[in-house]
């Protein structure tokens, strides 16, 4: 008997049941189709953050001031001194490090921004020039902070979207004199629009030199250095060079923490895909249930065709050929099952994603294949002992049908 | 050319051994027409299957045109069956969801004869047993007449030596068995071996040779 017969055959029985063999197929799909947008789901979470990770800016080392470590109660507390702070001297020299392209330091604070007869609260970051791109920040207009001695406080400032739409409508500040707290800015330039952002959304600051800043709020002391270095690959290198850097400037002590962007987003990325892998496994269940339901159904259709093999053994067919007649349609099942399974699941991720736009779902290739697999797998697995069984009849028997 | 020397066939039902054959020693000789005839349960459907070779018999040998199938193993036998020997039965048993033409053309299938020369030898069927119309009719949509005649369509189709029928008219009314009776004769002018089971004295009677049965026995010369 030829293979495109057994197919043949194979199919032609399927389709003398067509009500079993749709709802066969239905399972199967559905576990197929569960396993793709499940774990589509999982891996579009993951890309998200990631996403949103990446837009604060690629290859960052961050230092902030203290020491994150349980040490008991040192010395220094008892005399009250505080954690020395991070100045700006610090942060320059860090760039002596060759790994090191570029730098930011951040200072934080809010204050009242008036004009005319406006006026609100504002979260006030005073930075560099170098902010921009190290942050990956645009400018809609105008210009971003002068580059130059970071000691030097001039009196200029860079709206965000938002801000500039509350204080200047749709006109553009650019030019505009403004008050921060007790002192006069003149705008230099805005923010394009970029929304929110990891909690913090650029739409709604203000950003002032630094050394202004400090003025503004009379401190001396950096919130954060920004800290871009020079490839990925030297990410490491910068880190440990800032560090020694930091803890020479510090008379040795270790009052600094200096941790990778990499390492925060290593820490995700694998919490997620623990995740992904979790609801795939789960979804995957469904597929392993699938596939003893096609065992159980093609043990009922050997019970139910007992007569037909009977009749197929008289006609000269041994038991190979039972055999695989029967492994044959448990696979085209299984086959058709997860055919119309991914194109269930696609499906479903299309229209989520339609549904969520910010959410970047795909299905993963390895989850499609998985599932592919799983089901295949189980479909042929689950066939061979109900092809056998129905090999193994005796003809005489059979042929009586009982 | 059948030949059975000291065949016996015996089952086991419960915790006792019941002989359905026992020492049967008989020879039939290519193109033969011999009916088989006695009560139910005398052995004749266990004999007919021991010749048809669904059925091994307990002890004892069995030739089938000078070689002994009994040594053979079961995918040799199918073999055989598929080559040698066709089958009507008292209840047709045709595939419900085929037609009549692939009902027909499923054991030249199950051969792995080239589609081109099978397409052919059903075409040639249908029109010997007069079914040309019914080609794609399936099983449920024909009279018993018809059924039984795609059954021997089917039988034939793969130029058996030996046809073997198990009360081929007992599902049919007088004239429709008589039909059937007739096409069957027929195939014996081509030289089959035509191997009748049946309770109708008047239907076995019409065989050149009549085998009748007891307890698992053939009565030597009966009458």
């Amino acid at each position: 008997m030829k293979f495109l017969d057994i197919l043949q055959f194979a199919a032609a029985s399927l389709r003398g049941s067509p009500a079993r063999t749709g709802l066969m197929i239905l399972a199967m799909s559905i576990g197929v189709a569960a396993v793709v947008i499940l774990t589509g789901l999982g891996e579009g979470a993951r890309r998200y953050v990631i996403n949103q990770f990446s837009s604060l800016g690629t290859n960052l080392v961050l230092v902030f001031p203290g020491r994150t470590e349980t040490a008991g109660i040192g010395p220094g507390m008892l005399l009250g001194q505080i954690p020395r702070e991070l100045s700006l001297d610090d942060a320059q020299a860090l760039l002596q490090s060759r790994s090191v392209r570029r730098i930011a330091p951040l200072t934080l604070g809010s204050s009242q921004i008036s004009r005319d007869a406006k006026n609100r609260e504002v979260v006030v970051l005073g930075s560099s020039a170098e902010l921009l791109e190290v942050r990956h920040m645009t400018l809609g207009k105008g210009q971003f902070l002068p580059a130059g001695d970071l000691h030097t406080s001039t009196s200029v400032c860079v709206l965000g979207a938002t801000i500039n739409r509350e204080l200047f409508g749709n006109a553009s500040g650019v030019g505009n004199w403004l008050r921060l707290g007790d002192r006069r800015f003149r705008v230099i330039g805005i923010l394009s629009s970029q929304g929110e952002s990891m909690g913090f959304n650029t739409d709604e600051i203000v950003i002032v030199p630094v050394a202004s800043a400090h003025m503004l709020f009379n401190t001396s002391g950096l919130f954060r250095i920004l800290v871009e270095a020079r490839s990925r690959d030297s990410i490491e290198q910068a880190k440990k060079e800032v560090e020694t850097i930091l803890f020479s400037r510090h008379n040795g002590e270790k009052d600094v923490t200096v941790v990778t962007q990499d390492a925060v987003l290593a820490t995700f990325d694998r919490i997620l895909r623990a995740l992904t892998l979790a609801v795939g496994g789960i979804a995957a269940i469904s597929l392993a249930v699938a596939g003893i339901l096609i065992m159980n159904v093609m043990l009922i259709a050997v019970s139910q065709r007992v007569k037909e093999i009977g009749l197929l053994k008289a006609l000269g067919a041994p038991d190979v050929q039972i055999r695989h007649l029967f492994f044959t349609e448990a696979a085209l099942l299984s086959v058709a099952g997860c055919l119309s399974g991914v194109i269930l699941g696609e499906a479903g991720v299309f229209v989520i994603g339609k549904l969520y736009p910010s959410l970047p779902i795909t299905a993963p290739w390895w989850a499609v294949l998985a599932a592919i697999s799983i089901s295949l797998g189980t479909g042929i697995v689950f066939s061979v002992w109900p092809a056998r069984r129905a090999a193994r009849l005796d003809p005489v028997t059979a042929l009586a049908g009982r | 050319m059948i030949e059975f020397e000291r065949v016996s066939r015996s089952f086991t039902v419960g915790d006792q051994q019941v002989s359905a054959l026992r020492d049967i020693n008989l020879s039939i000789t290519s193109g033969d027409y011999v009916s088989i005839m006695g009560p139910s349960g005398s052995g004749k459907s266990t004999l007919l299957n021991l010749i048809g070779l669904l059925d091994r018999p307990s002890s004892g040998t069995y030739t089938l045109d000078g070689s002994n199938v009994t040594a053979l193993n079961d995918t040799q036998q199918a073999r055989i069956r598929s080559r040698k020997i066709g089958f009507v039965f008292q209840s047709f048993h045709l595939v419900p969801r085929l037609s009549a033409a692939m009902n027909i053309e499923l054991p030249l299938i199950l051969a792995g004869i080239p589609v081109q020369e099978r397409k052919e030898r059903v075409q040639k069927l249908l029109e010997n047993y007069g079914l040309t119309d019914r080609a794609h009719h399936r099983p449920d949509q024909l009279s018993g007449g018809q059924r039984q005649r795609v059954a021997i369509a089917r039988a034939t189709s793969m130029h058996p030596s030996v046809l073997l029928a198990d009360e081929p008219t007992g599902n049919l009314d007088q004239t429709t068995g008589r039909e059937v009776i007739n096409l069957l004769e027929q195939l014996t002018e081509q030289n089959v071996t035509l191997i009748l089971v049946t309770h109708d004295p008047a239907l076995g009677e019409r065989a050149s040779r009549q085998l009748h049965m007891r307890d698992g026995e053939i009565i030597p010369n009966h009458r």
